[in-house]
């Protein structure tokens, strides 16, 4: 016990200046050598992340006599591309990524302009009841499961016509609030208020104070909440399924969906569509790899 | 950075005593363009989100089945709920489940983070690679993964009996398919959770440990782990919470079979209120159910941040 004593002593005594150490190791004087065994480890563990991508690419490449004769992990010899044009035309490929594509920047869009004001509204006024039971009504909604909401739900949308790509964006706008406000008010407040002081001494009203002012810094947190709606928006499955009606009006992930039956055992189309409606999301991933994990990263521990 | 948190709480201290250069309308009120900006939201939430839960509650009461007409019935829906095997397989399945994911998901994500926060070759490379899964949506990559369950491992693994029969038709064991594309998924972020609470902790900690002779696991013990506590609490909230919930994963691998042995709370909630004609039914298991994840969520913050404490 002493040794851990005498390091967590140390620890204190290190901690109140942590933020320009770390960013000093994170740059590049990191001392340590290169741990190979660790760099192994990790290189076979992200196999397991990639074997499976691995099989979504070369099954949709495959002809089902190819599929049917190997475990579905050879490289197929010669590639099938007709499988891409075969999923386009069975799963209405184009108009299932429109409407995705319609519903997640509706959502952000929307999600963006609204959070930010509502918690602007409250982050400034936490001290008064009402905002603050505002804020403590909005956040205990992230306790309440889906599945509860759902059934209602659904009579509702139907009724006020809300069974469409335009009532998914207004759901993800509200059901999103929750968290957001959460993410936003924490940054919010760290916003020194004399900013908007002198603006408003220059006769600045509420509202230009927030447009001109607030939104501009609130970036690095727009960021953050654009992404966690987007990501949200684009792979949910159960809110579609359950409120949209119209077939013209389904996902990506809903079509894979209802196109799972059709295709039964016809594996090598089905996964040309798997790979369409992923491909979208995880081709901006890739370009922007790094802003999209610090971005998360930001949110969850604000 | 540093003078934002100094400014705010004088800012704050003055906004109660005398705040000249703060205008608002009268003493103790808001100026009104701030309850414009926070009532639309409120009435749009109490709209969307609070009446379905009355909504729901009030149906839990009644026989509704959906459609037609319905009455009231008291408590019978809730007390027939505690005597239907269904809704209590569905229970036992969901905490089994979830359960077994979020230890195996918390700790593989903490190894894995460790293991990305020493210094190795190509960290960033591993880094986005082992986050990928989280911009995949669950139903369509578990499409995949039905597919190596069912016709790729019967092939690869055929001298193994679990996986030569399919194990997503083993009435024992499907269960444990799903558990591995739930945690496959979800390692994602709490792999980027860990990794930034790792990040804070000091370098020169371990550097002084390792001088006092303090082995690795004895570092883990008394350094890495109780000062990422914090992060550990948060994890294996949101994923408990997560995975109690789950349902694209299940809809995906073997759609709650073989018979009812992989059915979830949420998918027979779907099943038994959409198409079963359980409309009221099913929403008092959904009032059950939200008790139980509201308790479990609450007990779990409790237990974990007393632990915290005792370090």
């Amino acid at each position: 016990m002493t040794t851990a004593g005498t390091a967590l002593g140390q620890a204190e005594a290190v901690l109140p200046e942590p933020r320009r150490r770390r960013t000093k190791n994170v740059a590049d004087d990191d001392s340590r050598k290169i741990n190979w065994w660790v760099t192994a480890l990790i290189a076979v563990c992200s196999l397991t992340i990639l074997i499976p991508l691995y099989l979504a690419v070369v099954v949709a490449l495959k002809t089902p006599d190819q599929l049917a004769a190997g475990t579905g992990f050879e490289w197929p010899n010669p590639v099938r591309w007709e499988n891409f044009a075969e999923a386009w035309e069975r799963t209405s490929f184009p108009q299932a990524l429109m409407n995705t594509a319609m519903i997640t920047v509706g959502a952000v869009v929307l999600t963006l302009l609204t959070s930010s004001v509502v918690a602007y509204g409250i982050a400034r006024n936490i001290h008064r009841p009402f905002f603050k039971g505002v804020f403590f009504y909005l956040l205990a909604a992230l306790f309440i499961p889906f599945p509860i909401i759902m059934l209602p739900l659904v009579k509702q949308t139907s009724l006020l016509g809300l069974d469409n790509q335009a009532g998914m964006i207004v759901l993800y706008t509200i059901y999103g609030l929750s968290l957001n406000i959460f993410i936003y008010t924490a940054y919010i407040r760290s916003i020194p208020i004399e900013l908007e002081e002198a603006a408003r001494v220059d006769g600045a009203s509420t509202w230009r104070v927030f447009r001109q002012i607030i939104f501009p810094l609130l970036t690095p947190m727009n960021a953050t909440v654009g992404i966690l709606t987007c990501v949200w928006a684009w792979n949910d499955f159960i809110m579609p399924l359950v409120v949209l009606t119209d077939p013209g009006a389904r996902t990506l992930p809903l079509a894979q969906y209802v196109f799972q039956g059709q295709f039964n055992t016809d594996y090598t189309v089905a996964f040309a569509s798997y790979l369409m409606a992923m491909a979208p999301l995880l081709v901006v991933y890739i370009f922007s790899q790094r802003w999209v994990i610090s971005g998360v990263t930001r949110g969850s521990i604000k | 950075m540093t003078s934002s948190t100094q400014a705010l709480p004088a800012a704050r201290g003055a906004g109660g005593a005398d705040a000249p250069p703060v205008r608002r309308g009268t003493k103790d009120r808001a100026q009104s363009t701030f309850y414009w900006m926070v009532w639309p939201a409120v009435i749009a939430f109490f709209l969307f989100h609070t009446v379905p839960v009355l909504v729901g509650i009030f149906y839990s009461f009644t026989n509704y089945a959906g459609y037609g007409a319905w009455n009231f019935v008291g408590l019978s829906n809730y007390v027939n709920l505690f005597k239907d095997d269904r809704i209590l397989a569905a229970y036992g399945f969901s905490f089994l489940f979830a359960i077994a994911a979020t230890v195996l998901t918390n700790a593989i994500s903490l190894a894995i983070a460790m293991g990305l926060n020493a210094k190795i070759m190509a960290r960033n490379l591993f880094r986005g690679v082992y986050f990928v899964p989280y911009v995949l949506a669950a139903l369509v990559i578990g499409y995949v993964f039905q597919f190596l369950f069912s016709s790729s491992l019967p092939k690869i693994l055929s001298g193994i009996p679990l996986f030569a029969d399919n194990i997503l038709t083993n009435e024992t064991w499907a269960w444990t398919a799903i558990v591995a594309l739930a945690v496959w998924q979800a390692c994602a972020f709490t792999i980027i959770i860990y990794l930034s609470g790792l990040q804070t902790i000091p370098r020169e900690l371990y550097e002084a440990a390792s001088l006092d002779g303090a082995k690795p696991w004895r570092q883990f013990s008394s350094i890495t782990f109780p000062l990422i506590s914090a992060f550990f609490t948060i994890n294996v909230v949101l994923s408990l919470k997560g995975f109690l919930q789950v349902f694209d994963q299940i809809v995906a691998l073997t759609n709650g079979g073989p018979g009812t042995a992989t059915e979830s709370v949420t998918l027979l909630i779907f099943r038994g209120g959409f198409s079963g004609g359980e409309f009221a039914y099913q929403s008092a298991n959904a009032v059950i159910f939200f008790i139980v994840i509201t308790i479990v969520s609450l007990f779990q913050f409790k237990v974990l941040q007393r632990r915290e404490a005792d370090f």
